[in-house]
C-alpha cells in the first residue's frame, strides 16, 4: 500500500481497502524503521494519529473532503507549522514552536492531509547535500537500494559499506528522503536555487518547482524571498498535480501572490507531441556534466523528436553569469533575513548579558553555524553603501538579462526547455564533503538556479538508473505560470520512460506490503 | 534659495520684528547634503536675536543658521501598516503585537490600504507630486524595540515629493502683520514606527514594548529653508493642523504621534554650508524652538571658538535647556539599504491611467482622493476674515485650539450679535475660563448655544456687559441653568425705568457736592465718578451712556 501514488492510495482510501488510521500507522512504523536515513527531525506521530482518526470518521460519513483527505504528508522544517517545532535545522531555532501555520501547510490540513512531521534540510536552507544542519546528514534511500548495492557487488570495494552511503543532494533532502522510502506520499520542499528539484533527481521521484507568485510562501522561513518559492515533492507528476491545485492561488498574506483565481489542476493525457516545440539550451552542455546524465540528455531529446516533436538547440547566452549573481543577491537577502534571529523574541538565546550588542553577537555566533555566518557576512559586505551599487544593482541587472534570455527564448516559440538536473548521479557523503559548501552549492546549482533568478516553474522527473544504479533525473522549465502545460509534458515523459521503483526490501524485509504493488518496469532508456 | 541672516541689530522676539532684506539672498552650496534644486516658494528673512546679543562688533561674523526637519507623524488608522494589530495609545504593554510585528520568521508585510490613502492626501495638500509608482525598502540596524532588525520605508522612491508648506508668522508691535513663508517639502515616504523600549537602569535591563512597532508613519522631510526654533516651530504647528484636518493624523505631539528631527548647521552668507548636527526626538513645539536656537548658538559659539562642528547626532535635554551628543553612534551606521522583496511596487492611479475593470477595492485612484480633500486651515482662516471681517492673527487663534473654530462657528449661528463681539467673548473670556482651569473646549460647562443666548441679551441691552462677565462666570458655576434665568435671579437686568434711574442720579448727585462741583468746574473725569456711583447703587443693571445722558441733563439744569 505504501509504495503506491498518492492518487492510488486516495482511491484505495475512498474504496475503504484501508482506513486513514491505518495508512498513518504503516507510515509511522516505517518513519521509525527508517529513523537512520535522518529524513525527519520531528515526527509528529500524535497529531497525525489524531488528524487520521478525524479523516477516517468523514470517510465514513461519506464527506471525504477530496483527494488529500487522509493521505500522509511530509513538511520541510523550514515551513511554520503551529504547535510543531521548527527548527530549520539550526541550534538558532530548537525549540521554537510557531503559533501559526504556514499558509501551504494550512490548505493542505484544510484538504484533510495527515502531517507526519518535519523534514531535515541544510541549516536554514542553504546547502545543496542536506549535510549541513544541526541534526546531521540526511541519507539517500537509494544506498540501501537492491538496485545499487548489486551494482556495487560488482566491483571491488575495500571501504566499510555503511560508511560510503550517499547524499540525498538539498537542501530538501529530508523531504525527498521520506517520499522516496515511502514514509509519505507527499511532501513540502522550499526551491530557492534548485532545493526542490536536486534532492528529488538524486533520490528517484518528480521535484517540482512552481512559477513564483502561484504559491504563497507565508510561513516559509525564508532563504532569499525574491527568489523562494514551496516546492513540492512526490513520487509521480499526477500527484505533484494534484498537491498544486490545492496549495496553488492568491493568499492575501502573501502580497507577491498572483491575484487570478486558481483552477483545478487536472492533467489531461497527452497523446500527441507533435505540435510541441522542446528547447535544448546549449550552455548548459558544460564540461563538468557527467557523461551518464548527458547521454540520458540527448536520450531524452531524441524520444520527443522521435515523437514527433520539434527540438531545437536554443541560448541562454547569460546563464554562466547565474552562480556568480546569485551569490550576491542570496546573501545580501540572507544578511537582511537573518537580521530578526536576535535572541529576543524567539529562538535561542545566549547567556551573555553585559549588553545588548554582547548578547546579541554571542548568540548569533553559537545560533549559526559557518555557512549562515558566512553569508551574513559576505551580503552585508554586498549592502554597503560603497559596495551597493558595484554589487547588489549589478546583480539584479545581470538577474534581469538572465530572465530576458528565458523570455526570449520562450518568445522564439519554444514551449518547454529540456535540461539536466544534476552534473551527475548522487556521490557518497565522504565524497560530498571534500568540497565546502559554497563550492558544491555552485556547482550543484548549475541547471536549476536560473529558473529561480526569472521565477518560472521547473519540474525534475527520473528519467532511469545509472551504471551505479542510482537515478538520474532531468528538468523541464516552463512559462511562467504554465505550470499546467509544464506538468501535462513531464507527465507524458514520464509514462514513457517508466522509471523503475526502489526496492528496500533487502533492508527492511519486514516491510514487504510496501512492495506489493512493485511493478518490474522495464527502463526505456537504457544505456 | 535665500538664506536667512542673522544680525545684531534685532530686539524682542525672533519672529516679532520682520525685516525683509531681498539684500541678503545668496546661492546656496550643497555641501552637507541638502538638496537646493529650485527656487520655488517664498523666502523671508528672520531676525534672530538670542544668537547675535554677543555679536555687537559691526560688519563682523554675520552668521546665517539653516534649518531642515524630519518629522514623523503616525497615520491615524485602525490597523499598522503591514500587518493587522490595532493601533492604540497607551494600551497594556505587548497587547497589540501581530506575528508580523514580533518579527516570526516567516511572516510577510502586506500594505494597509488606509495608510497609503492618508500619504496621497497628505501629499496633496502639501502641494506635492504624487509617484504613481513608489517602492519598499529595507533600512538594517540592529536594536532591540526593532525586532525584524530593519525598517520598512521608502528611500527610493517614495509616495510623494516636491511639495511646499506655506505658514504665516505674525509681526509687528502687536502682531498684527501676518508674514507667510513657504518651505519646501523634499518628500513624503511611508513607513514602520519602531517599539518602545524602556530602560531600567536599576535593574540595568531593558524592557520592550511592541505596541507601537509596525505602526504606520509618514515621514515629511522639510527641505532647510527655515532660519530658527520659532520658524521651525510654526512651520511645525501648521502642519500639525493640516494634519488633523486631514484627519490623516492626529498628531498629538504629547503622545509621540508627531515626532521631529531638526537638522541644523550655520554658516557665513555666501560660503557653503556648514557641517551640520541633527538633534532627535524633539516632542514638544515648545522645546523644538528651544532646541534649535540653542543649538544653532552652540555651533556659532563652537565656530567662534575656533572648534569645529562634528556631524553627530544630539538630544534635547529640556531640563538643562541644552543639547547633549548622543551616546550610541546611530549617526555613523551603514543602513544596508536593500529593496523590500516581500512587497512589490506600489501603483496608484488616477482617473485617466485607472484601468477598465479594475477592482476598486484593489486600486488607489488619486482623483478620487483629491475630491475628498477637507478644507484646509489656510483657506478656513482666509473664510472667517472674508466672511466674519475678523482680524488675522484671531483667525490663527480660533484654529489653534482644538474644538474652538467650531464652537465659535456654533455660537455665530444663534446669536444676532456682531462676529467681532463673538470672537472677543470667545478668544477672550471663554479661552482665558479654559487656560485657567486646564480644560479642552469639549470640557467646557458652557454650550455654544448658552454663550449665544448671553451675548444675546448683551446685544439687545437688556444687560449691561458687566453683567454679561457676571453671568457667564455664574454660568460657570451653576450648569444646567440658562443665562436668562441667571439675570431674573440675581435681577441683573439693565433699569428699563427711566424716572427710577433719574430718582438714583438725583440722590448721588445730592450725597456728592464735592464730586458734582468738580464737574462743575470743568474737570471731565468727575463725570466718570458719578457714573461709578450710579452703577454701584443700581448693582451694574443701569446703561452708563444711558446715566451720562441723565447726569448730563441734570446738571445743565
Amino acid at each position: 500500500m505504501l509504495g503506491r501514488t498518492l492518487q492510488e492510495v486516495s482511491a484505495a482510501l475512498k474504496q475503504g481497502q484501508i482506513t486513514p488510521v491505518e495508512l498513518c500507522q504503516k507510515c509511522l512504523s516505517l518513519i521509525k524503521k527508517t529513523k537512520f536515513l535522518n529524513a525527519y527531525i520531528t515526527i509528529s506521530e500524535e497529531v497525525a494519529l489524531k488528524q487520521a482518526e478525524e479523516s477516517e470518521k468523514r470517510y465514513k460519513k461519506g464527506h471525504s473532503l477530496g483527494a488529500l483527505d487522509g493521505i500522509p504528508v511530509a513538511v520541510k522544517d523550514n515551513f511554520s507549522t503551529s504547535g510543531i517545532e521548527t527548527t530549520c535545522a539550526s541550534n538558532m531555532l530548537k525549540g521554537y514552536v510557531p503559533p501559526y501555520n504556514a499558509t501551504v501547510v494550512q490548505r493542505l490540513l484544510d484538504q484533510g492531509a495527515v502531517l507526519m512531521g518535519k523534514t531535515n534540510l541544510d541549516e536554514f536552507a542553504m546547502g545543496s547535500g542536506s549535510t549541513d544542519g544541526v541534526f546531521g546528514p540526511v541519507k539517500n534511500p537509494w544506498s540501501y537500494s537492491k538496485q545499487y548495492r548489486e551494482k556495487r557487488k560488482q566491483k571491488p570495494h575495500g571501504e566499510n559499506e555503511d560508511s560510503n552511503w550517499l547524499i540525498t543532494g538539498g537542501s530538501s533532502g529530508g523531504s525527498a528522503a521520506a517520499v522516496s522510502a515511502f514514509t509519505c506520499f507527499a511532501a513540502l520542499g522550499s526551491d530557492t536555487g534548485g532545493s526542490t528539484r536536486n534532492p528529488a533527481a538524486h533520490c528517484g521521484i518528480v521535484g517540482f518547482k512552481p512559477s513564483y507568485g502561484l504559491v504563497s510562501r507565508h510561513g516559509l522561513i525564508p532563504l532569499v524571498n525574491s527568489m523562494d518559492v514551496p516546492g513540492i515533492l512526490t513520487r509521480c507528476v499526477d500527484d505533484a498535480a494534484t498537491v498544486l491545485g490545492v496549495l496553488a492561488g492568491h493568499d492575501p498574506k502573501d502580497s507577491t501572490t498572483i491575484q487570478d483565481p486558481g483552477k483545478p489542476f487536472m492533467l489531461s493525457s497527452l497523446t500527441d507531441v507533435s505540435k510541441l516545440c522542446i528547447g535544448i539550451p546549449k550552455e548548459y552542455l558544460v564540461p563538468e556534466l557527467s557523461s551518464e546524465v548527458r547521454s540520458f540528455w540527448s536520450k531524452a531529446a531524441n524520444l520527443f523528436e522521435s515523437e514527433g516533436a520539434k527540438v531545437i538547440e536554443v541560448s541562454l547566452p547569460h546563464t554562466s553569469y547565474s552562480i556568480v549573481c546569485y551569490h550576491v543577491l542570496c546573501t545580501s537577502e540572507v544578511a537582511s533575513n537573518m537580521a530578526r534571529f536576535d535572541g529576543l523574541e524567539y529562538g535561542h538565546r545566549c547567556d551573555i548579558d553585559v549588553s545588548t550588542e554582547a548578547m546579541y553577537a554571542a548568540t548569533r555566533r553559537e545560533g549559526f553555524n559557518d555557512v549562515v555566518r558566512g553569508r551574513i557576512l559576505a551580503g552585508n559586505f554586498f549592502l554597503l553603501k560603497e559596495n551597493y551599487a558595484n554589487y547588489f544593482i549589478k546583480a539584479q541587472k545581470v538577474r534581469r538579462l538572465i530572465a530576458n534570455d528565458f523570455v526570449n527564448v520562450f518568445n522564439s516559440g519554444v514551449d518547454v526547455l529540456l535540461t539536466p538536473t544534476t552534473l551527475s548521479e548522487a556521490v557518497p557523503y565522504l565524497e560530498f564533503i571534500k568540497e565546502d559548501n559554497r563550492t558544491r552549492s555552485a556547482q550543484d546549482d548549475i541547471f536549476t538556479q536560473a529558473v529561480n533568478m526569472a521565477g518560472l516553474p521547473a519540474v525534475s522527473v527520473p528519467v532511469a538508473l545509472s551504471n551505479q544504479g542510482l537515478p538520474v533525473g532531468l528538468q523541464f522549465i516552463g512559462r511562467a505560470f504554465c505550470d499546467q502545460q509544464l506538468l501535462t509534458v513531464a507527465k507524458w515523459f514520464e509514462k514513457q520512460v517508466q522509471f523503475p521503483v526502489i526496492q528496500l526490501q533487502e533492508l527492511m524485509d519486514d516491510c514487504s506490503s510496501v512492495f506489493e504493488i512493485e511493478k518490474l518496469a522495464s527502463v526505456s532508456l537504457k544505456q | 534659495m535665500a538664506a536667512p541672516m542673522l544680525r545684531g541689530r534685532c530686539l524682542g522676539r525672533c519672529w516679532a520684528l520682520a525685516c525683509i532684506d531681498s539684500g541678503s539672498r545668496h546661492g546656496r552650496g550643497a555641501a552637507t547634503g541638502f538638496t537646493s534644486s529650485g527656487k520655488r516658494g517664498q523666502s523671508f528673512v528672520a531676525q534672530q536675536p538670542l544668537l547675535t546679543a554677543q555679536k555687537s562688533r559691526k560688519g563682523e561674523h554675520k552668521w546665517a543658521a539653516v534649518v531642515g526637519l524630519e518629522i514623523h507623524a503616525q497615520i491615524a488608522s485602525n490597523s499598522k501598516l503591514f500587518s493587522g494589530s490595532q493601533v492604540h495609545f497607551a494600551a497594556p504593554p505587548n497587547s497589540l503585537v501581530s506575528f508580523f510585528d514580533a518579527s516570526l520568521p516567516g511572516t510577510l508585510p502586506v500594505l494597509n490600504r488606509r495608510c497609503v490613502e492618508a500619504a496621497v492626501m497628505t501629499g496633496l495638500a502639501l502641494n506635492c507630486h504624487i509617484n504613481k509608482k513608489s517602492l519598499f525598502d529595507r533600512k538594517h540596524y540592529f536594536y532591540a524595540d526593532l525586532p525584524a532588525g530593519y525598517q520598512i520605508t521608502q528611500q527610493r522612491l517614495p509616495i510623494a515629493v516636491n511639495g511646499s508648506l506655506a505658514y504665516s508668522v505674525c509681526v509687528g508691535k502687536k502682531w498684527r502683520q501676518v508674514i507667510t513663508k513657504t518651505v519646501r517639502i523634499k518628500q513624503i515616504q511611508l513607513e514602520q514606527d519602531s517599539g518602545k523600549s524602556l530602560h531600567d537602569e536599576l535593574r540595568s535591563q531593558t524592557l520592550i514594548d511592541l505596541n507601537r512597532a509596525g505602526v504606520g508613519l509618514l515621514e515629511v522631510v522639510l527641505e532647510p529653508d527655515m532660519s530658527c526654533g520659532e520658524e521651525a516651530a510654526t512651520a511645525v504647528r501648521e502642519l500639525q493642523l493640516i494634519l488633523q484636518a486631514l484627519g490623516t493624523s492626529q498628531a498629538n505631539m504629547a503622545e509621540g504621534q508627531l515626532r521631529v528631527d531638526a537638522n541644523i548647521s550655520v554658516h557665513h552668507p555666501g560660503e557653503p554650508l556648514g557641517v551640520r548636527t541633527e538633534v532627535k526626538n524633539l516632542n514638544s513645539a515648545r522645546f523644538l524652538a528651544r532646541a534649535i536656537d540653542y543649538e544653532i548658538q552652540r555651533q556659532i559659539n563652537e565656530l567662534e571658538n575656533g572648534c569645529e562642528i562634528l556631524n553627530e547626532t544630539r538630544s534635547f535635554d529640556y531640563k538643562l535647556g541644552c543639547t547633549v551628543p548622543m551616546r550610541d553612534k546611530e549617526g555613523k551606521q551603514d543602513y544596508r539599504f536593500m529593496p523590500e522583496p516581500n512587497l512589490p511596487p506600489l501603483l496608484l492611479y488616477d482617473t485617466a491611467s485607472l484601468p477598465a475593470g479594475a477592482d476598486p477595492q484593489q486600486v488607489i485612484n488619486i482623483d478620487r482622493i483629491r475630491e475628498q480633500l477637507p478644507e484646509l486651515p489656510s483657506e478656513t482662516r482666509e473664510k472667517l476674515i472674508q466672511q466674519y471681517g475678523i482680524l488675522p492673527e484671531h483667525s490663527f487663534a480660533l484654529l489653534n485650539e482644538v474644538g474652538l473654530l467650531e464652537f465659535f462657528q456654533n455660537v455665530i449661528k444663534e446669536t444676532r450679535a456682531e462676529p467681532k463681539k463673538v470672537t472677543s467673548w470667545v478668544l477672550n473670556i471663554f479661552l482665558g475660563f479654559l487656560k485657567q482651569r486646564n480644560l479642552a473646549v469639549n470640557e467646557s460647562p458652557v454650550t455654544p448655544s448658552v454663550l449665544a443666548e448671553l451675548l444675546n441679551l448683551l446685544d439687545r441691552k437688556v444687560i449691561s456687559s458687566a453683567a454679561a462677565k457676571q453671568v457667564f462666570e455664574e454660568l460657570w458655576r451653576s450648569k444646567g441653568k440658562t443665562p436668562s434665568q441667571i439675570v431674573s435671579e440675581r435681577k441683573l437686568e439693565l433699569m428699563q425705568d427711566e424716572e427710577a434711574l433719574e430718582r438714583v442720579c438725583h440722590a448721588v448727585m445730592e450725597g456728592h457736592p464735592q464730586v458734582v462741583m468738580d464737574m462743575k468746574r470743568g474737570n471731565p473725569r468727575a463725570i466718570n465718578k458719578l457714573i461709578g456711583l450710579v452703577r454701584k447703587v443700581t448693582h451694574n443693571r443701569a446703561d452708563p451712556t444711558v446715566i451720562k445722558e441723565i447726569l448730563e441733563k441734570q446738571l445743565s439744569s
